[in-house]
């Protein structure tokens, strides 16, 4: 573990316990989400949704960023189901890595932003954060199925990019910004990086405890390449073959 | 102008899987050997279980020559070209072998004579039609011995099936006889493993532990794995994965015969007036080297050996070295990886942890092991069940057409209730060379050296598309039999630039249709050697890496038993 104090304790345990790990701390890994959080599709009275504190904005505008906010916690809704994609903070992760190893993508979040936005105004007469969530829903079908007009490129593929970054965000490791107290790892089980693993552990019905740790809280690895990015902006691509060596 | 460096015996084109091996018993003979790798060192330290970095930003291969110089592809010479962004191979000391799978495979006897035992059995009408493929120089007995000690040298664990002819049912019954066990014990099993296994057993099947290049228990001096989950596109944490960067190459430097180059970038092999080759040239951080050696061996991957001989073209040889009858670039093929299948259990399986090379395999219905009488294909797949999951990946899984949307709050209550209860199975399928799949040098798309890139022109075939289909059945079959409630087919997809590369430099006794001779060694110029997957006739139906290293031991060897003859 990194960092460790003389009396065995780990910076991050001790922010933790000061609330100070990370602006999105405010909100609490436990299923009892509190009732401004939970999923308003059923409401008719649209509420600006609460959030946990944000980070400053590293790439985008303030504009940019509100909306790509709610865009991704329609993706992952905060829910009767626990936290989503806002509490993990998947926009601050892809806020950042659009000043590094997603710099290639930026163009496309701008135009795309910028069209999703006019589209959103000329059909709904307001803007996306100003809608209910089940009018943004509509207006997100519209643009993942291209029926959103005035994109440049393909409003499809723009919903493609957003939505695999904001899993990105929300179920990698928090060393890049996201998955903020670990709400994206919790959500579907994954019990956390470990770096040795006993045959009970992977036996069937083995109960694992979340250990709550990044890759980079072992001190043994080295952090200098784990931003780098290939020529030509690698993320952006479609890696080959993924399946198989 | 280059700078011309002390004369050496050998030079070795590339340290990865096939170079790293290959230097050892030329440097255990007395024989001095540079050895350029265009990547360089890494260690345990750059290894971090990180899927974003390793998975998602293709880390391992990111930061490669190689990348510059990803291949074109095209289905056929009609068609359209297009260029994918990834190379799938890396540039290290060690090269792909540091995030790889590490499953070390042998051949099956019958991948050695497609052509004779088809015919013998089926008639030669079963050959497909416009393919190409040959019978190997020799079979599985003449590599047996190369097998076995690149699996002691290095390290393979591992259930023998046929020892001397003798079978064990706990290992892979359809396996050719070696000469005694693996040098260490299988990798462990999982719970969802045994339950796949149970559930072949069931089906009347012989499942076994595969094969890898990784310690099951301390091998060596080094770690045993640790299976913590991040070894597909990660290195080892512990050094627990054998390549040649931790075992045959520093046991070459040991003895004072093996100088490591890092960084080096060959451009061309240069060829005297008599058409022999003198040396290489290669760049640098922009400054240029000639190294001048008695013989040459090129080991990079399978792309990067074809282009580099189309790229060193002479008075000698005019359209690239060694290709004065053309066959350079020819029987190419590429192992029908895709045409997955995936399932869903109706209970967690537990995959969080463990690796690529931790599983079941069976191999019943792989090469010639059933009757293809009443088939419509020749050649069949190797199914391999195996534990490894990562989150975003886990996150990113289908529904299986159980929600309506791929996003939204149905949507997260099913990934929720089933990230840990899907599974994909790897079904490598027999693919053959065809007359018209090929690799060349695309006429437009160049490095960023001004260096033309390799064109891929291939499509599966018939032969594949159905032994494809034919597989996948039989996997759906296997996972209802283990409990799952779906099951979801994956597309064969195209012949993209890919892991499993064969072919280019094949290896045969006639000029007239190899590259190189039964050694390894150019047919028209007697002292420049191939190395790599490049050589293969025939894939078969498993990983290639272990033969890549067996045949590249063999040719090593005889380089160095026949010192006088070929360097003179």
């Amino acid at each position: 573990m990194a960092d460790k104090t003389a009396k065995g304790v780990s910076r991050r345990d001790l922010l933790k316990r000061a609330g100070l790990a990370g602006a999105a701390l405010t909100i609490p890994v436990t299923p009892a989400i509190p009732a401004e959080l939970l999923d308003q599709s059923q409401s008719s009275t649209p509420k600006p949704a609460a959030g946990p504190r944000r980070e400053p904005i590293e790439n985008l505008t303030a504009y940019e960023a509100d909306l790509l906010e709610a865009i991704c916690a329609r993706i992952i809704p905060t829910d009767a189901n626990g936290p989503g994609a806002r509490e993990a903070r998947a926009a601050h992760y892809i806020d950042r890595a659009l000043g590094g190893a997603l710099s290639s993508s930026r163009q496309a979040y701008s135009a795309g932003l910028a069209a999703f936005d006019a589209y959103c105004k000329s059909s709904r007469r307001a803007p996306f954060t100003e809608l209910s969530p089940r009018d943004q829903d509509s207006v997100l079908i519209d643009v993942e199925t291209g029926a959103a007009t005035g994109f440049t490129g393909s409003p499809a593929a723009f919903f493609g990019m957003v939505r695999t970054h904001t899993l990105q965000g929300t179920f990698g490791d928090p060393f890049y910004g996201g998955n903020a107290n670990f709400v994206g790892w919790d959500m579907i089980g994954y019990p956390g990086v470990r770096t040795n693993v006993s045959a009970e552990e992977q036996r069937l019905g083995a109960k694992l405890t979340p250990n709550h740790q990044s890759a980079y809280d072992n001190q043994m690895f080295n952090k200098a390449q784990a931003s780098a990015s290939a020529p030509g902006g690698a993320s952006a691509r479609q890696a080959v073959n993924d399946d198989g060596y | 102008m280059a700078t011309r460096l002390k004369p050496t015996d050998v030079v070795v084109v590339g340290l990865g899987a096939a170079g790293g091996v290959a230097v050892l018993p030329l440097a255990q003979a007395g024989i001095d050997v540079v050895g350029l790798e265009a990547g360089s060192w890494l260690t345990r330290r750059d290894f971090a279980p990180d899927e974003i970095r390793n998975n998602v930003r293709d880390w391992p291969m990111a930061v490669q020559k190689a990348q510059g110089e990803v291949p074109t592809q095209r289905p056929n010479a009609k068609a359209n070209t297009t260029r994918g962004g990834s190379h799938p191979m890396m540039n290290a000391v060690g090269g792909t072998t540091l995030h790889y799978w590490a499953q070390s495979w042998r051949l099956n006897p019958w991948d050695f004579k497609v052509v004779s035992e088809t015919t013998k059995r089926y008639g030669a009408a079963r050959v497909p039609a416009g393919s190409t493929v040959e019978d190997w120089p020799f079979g599985l007995d003449e590599l047996e011995p190369y097998y076995d000690k690149v699996e002691y040298e290095t390290g393979v664990s591992g259930q023998a099936g046929n020892i001397k002819g003798s079978l064990d049912q706990r290992g892979n019954i359809f396996e050719g006889p070696r000469n005694r066990a693996y040098p260490m014990p299988p990798l462990r099993s999982t719970g969802f493993i045994d339950l796949m296994t149970s559930a072949a057993r069931g089906l009347g099947w012989h499942p076994f532990p595969g094969p890898a290049s990784i310690n099951s228990r301390p091998y060596q001096n080094r770690s045993a794995c640790m299976y913590h989950g991040f070894c597909n596109k990660g290195g080892c944490h512990v050094d627990a994965k054998n390549g040649p960067h931790l075992t045959t190459i520093p046991r070459a430097q040991e003895t004072g015969r093996l100088k490591v180059v890092t960084r080096a970038h060959v451009r061309s092999i240069d060829v005297d007036a008599n058409g022999r080759v003198t040396g290489v040239t290669y760049v640098t951080d922009g400054q240029e080297f000639t190294q001048p050696a008695k013989v040459v061996l090129i080991a990079g991957y399978t792309y990067e050996n074809v282009r580099l001989l189309l790229l060193s073209k002479s008075k000698a040889f005019p359209n690239g070295l060694s290709n004065n009858r053309g066959q350079v670039g020819r029987h190419y093929l590429s192992h029908s990886q895709g045409a997955s299948v995936t399932a869903l259990f109706p209970f967690n399986i537990n995959a969080w942890y463990g690796l690529p090379a931790q599983g079941v395999a069976v191999d019943n219905f792989a090469d010639d092991n059933f009757d293809h009488g009443s088939l419509d294909f020749i050649g069949g797949g190797n199914m391999w069940v195996y534990s490894d999951r990562r989150p975003i990946s886990a996150a990113s899984m289908g529904t299986f057409g159980r929600t309506a949307s791929s996003w939204g709050s149905e949507w997260k209550a099913f990934i929720m209730k089933n990230a840990d209860r899907t599974n994909t199975a790897y079904l490598q399928k027999t693919t053959l060379p065809y007359e018209d799949n090929y690799l060349d040098l695309d006429p437009v798309v160049r490095d960023a050296l001004g260096d033309p890139v390799i064109r891929i022109t291939a499509d599966y075939k018939d032969n594949e598309r159905r032994g494809a289909a034919f597989i996948q059945e039989r996997m759906t079959e296997w996972y209802k039999a283990a409990g799952a409630i779906a099951t979801q087919p994956g597309g064969l997809g195209t012949m993209g630039p890919t892991t499993h590369a064969y072919g280019g430099t094949r290896m045969g006794r006639n000029p007239e249709t190899n590259v190189v001779n039964e050694w390894g060694f150019s047919h028209e110029v007697p002292n420049l050697g191939v190395l790599g997957a490049s050589v293969m006739g025939t894939s078969g139906a498993r990983n290639p890496t272990l033969t890549v290293q067996a045949l590249a031991w063999r040719t090593a060897e005889h380089l160095a038993r026949n010192w006088r003859s070929v360097s003179l």
